[in-house]
């Protein structure tokens, strides 16, 4: 797919806790243009002025609105570039380099999918949500999270499918992790789509390698030009050392080679 | 528009602006955001005579103006580069240089040999500076006579345009230049990354998979800018200048420093556009201020 970079303008910023904001910006010239993206992709953010971050920023794709024209960035405050992102008001410019990396397998139109998804690994899962609801193919969401404050757009998960969940405190859904839920001994999935932290998408990799369950896992490994140019994001797989940021970020498990 | 023409050994390019080894794939990474056609020259990643897989994760870590990494000269291998890479970006109209790798002399020959039978390439980078391998690369430029036995064996093997990339991990550049120079090289490129290193204070570790990486981006840039006017006033043949350079003012400063050439590097994981902008930059720069040619202001210092 062909890469762009675009002067994005922010629309808003919507603060959602302490450490999760909603960025959704447009694209103020071409008619709005914005690029063909798949469910999974990323784009690289320019973090402008910083005296103590240099790369660019590798953030999910998290929902594209065609009519509004809108692409959303669901951000976790890790550092200085995620905190400077946090600090951008509407009307602020913003440069992307998008779409980036490969996406989720679309499901065949009679497959049962979960996605899975934990803390703001959720990101791509909303997105993914939308178009296989736009297929006909209803997404069931197993989304956790530590607390409830740490479960991030419920609300928009909600109106596109089932919606299950854990909390590590219990506070909302299942106590537990996701790979402890119910569902997953009531019910069974032609395919798991998951994205969260790596220990979270090991468990659930582990469950799906012994339930036979085709599963693909977004990873995060660090990048520096997300293009496959600098071979720093690399993940050992079955092809050897791949770029995470071009044959990735998601991967099938089978490619993988986890110890699980 | 000022004339942009530079010659280095017997090989013309349209303007003195390269993308560093490393930092640009092949070429067609980068080809979705300018006409790469612009560019002075592309030096390619890293090529060794047998496919490697580099080092492991984590190969990078952010610093101050700058990044470390330690990739370790992953790459395929001469003979798919030669089979399936070398189709790809043989018509481009820019100069494609392959930058060559190896752990023994007769290594970087062999694989030198191979490239030599390229019709579309003409030339090579000796890469004998890389910090991020145990065997080869490094260690053999940071000796005159480790340097000197790499580029011997090569110039034997290799007929065309001879470049070699030099360390900064060295007491004095402008000797390890003199030694390649002795021995044909048609050019030298410097610098290389600095050694350096980076430890995350909570794990207690260090934040590269081998411990230690090649600092590179503007943080290295006073660096590699005293050491090419160095070595420019020590050798005859050109000097190609590299080091953090984000910007046409950044590229003119080498120039003056004596390089006839630039290799632009870690910018392009910034700016994938960034090479087209410091030619236009640089042009402009000429042109507001009365140069006819860009040869006008090599070693003007």
């Amino acid at each position: 797919m062909k890469k762009f970079e675009l002067e994005l303008v922010v629309v808003d910023n919507k603060i959602l806790n302490a450490k999760h904001f909603l960025l959704i910006l447009r694209n103020p010239e071409n008619n709005g243009f914005l690029p063909e993206m798949l469910p999974g992709q990323f784009v690289q953010v320019l973090i402008k002025n910083s005296p103590t971050t240099f790369l660019r920023r590798p953030i999910s794709i998290n929902f594209v609105d065609r009519k509004l024209g809108e692409l959303w960035l669901l951000v976790q405050i890790k550092g200085e570039g995620t905190q400077y992102l946090s600090n951008l008001k509407p009307g602020d410019v913003l440069n992307v380099l998008i779409p980036l990396g490969n996406g989720f397998t679309m499901p065949h139109q009679k497959n049962k999918i979960l996605l899975v998804g934990g803390g703001v690994g959720v990101a791509p899962l909303l997105f993914f949500g939308m178009l296989l609801k736009e297929r006909g193919i209803e997404p069931t969401f197993l989304l956790g999270a530590r607390d409830k404050e740490g479960l991030l757009e419920l609300d928009y998960f909600k109106k596109l499918g089932r919606v299950l969940i854990t909390t590590e405190d219990g506070s909302e859904g299942e106590q537990g992790f996701v790979t402890q839920h119910s569902i997953l001994k009531r019910e069974s999935f032609d395919r798991l789509a998951v994205c969260g932290p790596k220990p979270m998408m090991q468990a659930v990799a582990h469950y799906a390698k012994t339930a036979g369950i085709d599963c693909e896992v977004s990873l995060e490994n660090l990048m520096a030009c997300g293009l496959g140019a600098c071979l720093c994001c690399v993940e050992k797989t079955i092809r050897g050392n791949v770029c995470a940021c071009q044959e990735g970020p998601v991967f099938h498990i089978k490619d993988l080679l986890w110890q699980i | 528009m000022a004339d942009l023409r530079i010659k280095i050994g017997n090989l013309d390019f349209k303007n003195p602006v390269m993308t560093a080894s490393g930092t640009f794939g092949y070429g067609p990474e980068y080809a979705d955001f300018f006409d790469l056609n612009e560019l002075g020259g592309i030096i390619t990643k890293g090529t060794t005579l047998k496919l490697r897989e580099g080092n492991d994760y984590p190969r990078m870590a952010e610093t101050a103006s700058g990044m470390l990494n330690c990739v370790g000269l992953q790459n395929k291998g001469v003979d798919y580069f030669c089979n399936h890479i070398y189709p790809e970006i043989k018509d481009y109209h820019t100069n494609i240089i392959v930058n060559v790798a190896g752990s023994s002399p007769e290594d970087y020959a062999a694989c030198a040999a191979r490239i030599d039978e390229l019709e579309r390439i003409p030339a090579i980078e000796l890469n004998i500076s890389c910090p991020n391998v145990r065997e080869g690369g490094m260690a053999f430029g940071v000796t005159c006579e480790g340097a000197a036995s790499v580029v011997k064996a090569v110039r034997k093997a290799y007929k065309k345009t001879l470049i070699v990339k030099l360390s900064p991990n060295v007491t004095d550049i402008s000797e390890i230049a003199r030694s390649v120079e002795a021995e044909g090289a048609d050019a030298v490129s410097l610098i290389n990354t600095l050694m350096g290193m980076s430890i995350d204070i909570e794990s207690r570790q260090s934040k590269l998979s081998i411990g230690t990486g090649g600092l590179s981006g503007p943080a290295v840039k006073p660096v590699a800018l005293r050491m090419v006017y160095q070595t420019a006033k020590a050798v005859h043949i050109p000097v190609i200048g590299l080091g953090g350079i984000m910007k046409a003012e950044d590229a003119i400063e080498f120039l003056m420093a004596g390089a006839m050439g630039v290799e632009v590097g870690t910018a392009n994981f910034i700016d994938p556009c960034i090479c087209e902008k410091i030619i236009l930059g640089m042009n402009n720069w000429l042109d507001e201020h009365g140069c006819q040619s860009v040869n006008e202001i090599v070693g003007c210092i």
